[in-house]
């Protein structure tokens, strides 16, 4: 085969299914996740450079784009702690029907949006 | 690193318009991927006004239709128009599928037509798919025993052995699913992709077969099988039905608890 054929078109007419979406947020959610937990531990760190080093840290995150970043870290860290649940049950065998792997997929969705409204009452001492 | 766009030479041009000629009432416009190797140029994509009253209820019966009337240099691979040889696989409104056994009335709107995607284009709507049966070959899909042929006894299967094939000995090997995992299309060379790995764990899961864990072990790498993350456009897309999301995630268990 010679080597200067085109390539057929993969991604650029792909049609999405709730799986694929699922699994490439799975993967970004991961990455972001990652990068999160960094910051916490700088956070937890900074605690060692005196108070005011970690009230500056505070008056960031108390901004919008602040609280903003906090409640979407809720929704990432909800999802992805979901959806690896739902990994570890296809690892043990089960739920890849096309039909339970789409329930799965929507209970997962839905269910880290609760996740994350629970989250954020009980982070204001709501519940 | 994988390549997510299309490269210099595989940028889709706007191709040409075949105007309806029968003054039809019932048009619809049908978007085909085309190539040309002897012109040089970069595949473009065309646009035919087919008319519907006088059409099969395929997707291929449409692209036999605009062969034998519109433009007999329109290029598809088919045989036997029943779902049984694999032949016209292809991606049809953004799933991969067998033209003929896919109705063109379950799709709204107009019709796309591409290639299986991810694959050296030959001509037209035909890929390459020599990369896939040579992995095909390297999972030695036949029957190993330790047999010395002179034996008067035939290998027997009890039923329930015999049922734990099904739903994998089907594979009719059209490579829908393979070209549908995103995970194949940027590890194509290493990873063995969902139709090699359900055939080789319809060989795994075989009660005749005596090298079960030479299979086993041949295919437990970082990359010829746990590139599968568990996307599901293959189970999403297989023409017959079959699942080989599971078949994967049963090779993993297998290696898991073995």
């Amino acid at each position: 085969m010679q080597n200067n054929n085109p390539l057929s078109p993969h991604l650029q007419i792909y049609k999405w299914h709730i799986s694929s979406l699922l699994s490439i947020t799975h993967r970004v959610v991961g990455v972001i996740n990652f990068f999160a937990l960094m910051a916490i531990c700088f956070w937890a760190i900074s605690l060692f450079f005196g108070e005011n080093f970690y009230r500056s840290f505070e008056i960031v995150l108390n901004t919008f784009y602040g609280k903003f970043l906090i409640i979407s870290l809720c929704w990432t860290f909800s999802f992805q702690i979901l959806n690896e649940i739902r990994h570890l049950v296809w690892d043990a065998g089960f739920g890849f029907d096309l039909k339970a792997a789409k329930i799965s997929g929507i209970f997962t969705l839905i269910g880290s949006l609760i996740l994350t409204i629970l989250f954020y009452l009980a982070g204001r001492n709501f519940i | 690193m994988a390549q997510f766009s299309l490269p210099q030479n595989s940028k889709i041009e706007v191709g040409n318009y075949f105007k309806d000629k029968t003054n039809s009432k019932n048009l619809r416009k049908i978007n085909v991927y085309r190539w040309d190797p002897s012109t040089g140029k970069n595949p473009r994509v065309d646009t035919f006004e087919v008319d519907m009253d006088n059409c099969g209820p395929k997707v291929l019966d449409i692209l036999f239709k605009i062969k034998n009337e519109i433009d007999p240099s329109l290029t598809f691979r088919r045989s036997c128009a029943h779902g049984v040889c694999g032949s016209c696989a292809m991606n049809i409104d953004g799933v991969n599928g067998l033209a003929c056994i896919k109705s063109h009335s379950d799709i709204s709107g107009d019709l796309n037509i591409y290639p299986l995607p991810h694959l050296k284009v030959v001509k037209d709507l035909i890929g390459d798919l020599t990369t896939l049966y040579k992995q095909y070959e390297s999972i030695q899909p036949w029957l190993k025993v330790d047999q010395t042929g002179q034996e008067k006894t035939e290998l027997k299967q009890s039923q329930k052995d015999r049922e734990k094939l099904d739903g994998y000995y089907e594979c009719i090997l059209c490579a829908c699913c393979s070209t549908s995992c995103p995970s194949y299309w940027w590890n194509g060379d290493k990873y063995l992709g969902p139709a090699v790995l359900l055939q080789a764990y319809r060989w795994i899961n075989d009660s005749r077969d005596g090298d079960k864990k030479e299979r086993l072990k041949k295919v437990a790498d970082e990359l010829k099988l746990y590139r599968c993350h568990t996307i599901m456009n293959c189970t999403n897309s297989c023409p017959k039905g079959l699942n080989p999301a599971k078949a994967i995630g049963s090779i993993k268990k297998m290696l898991a608890t073995s």
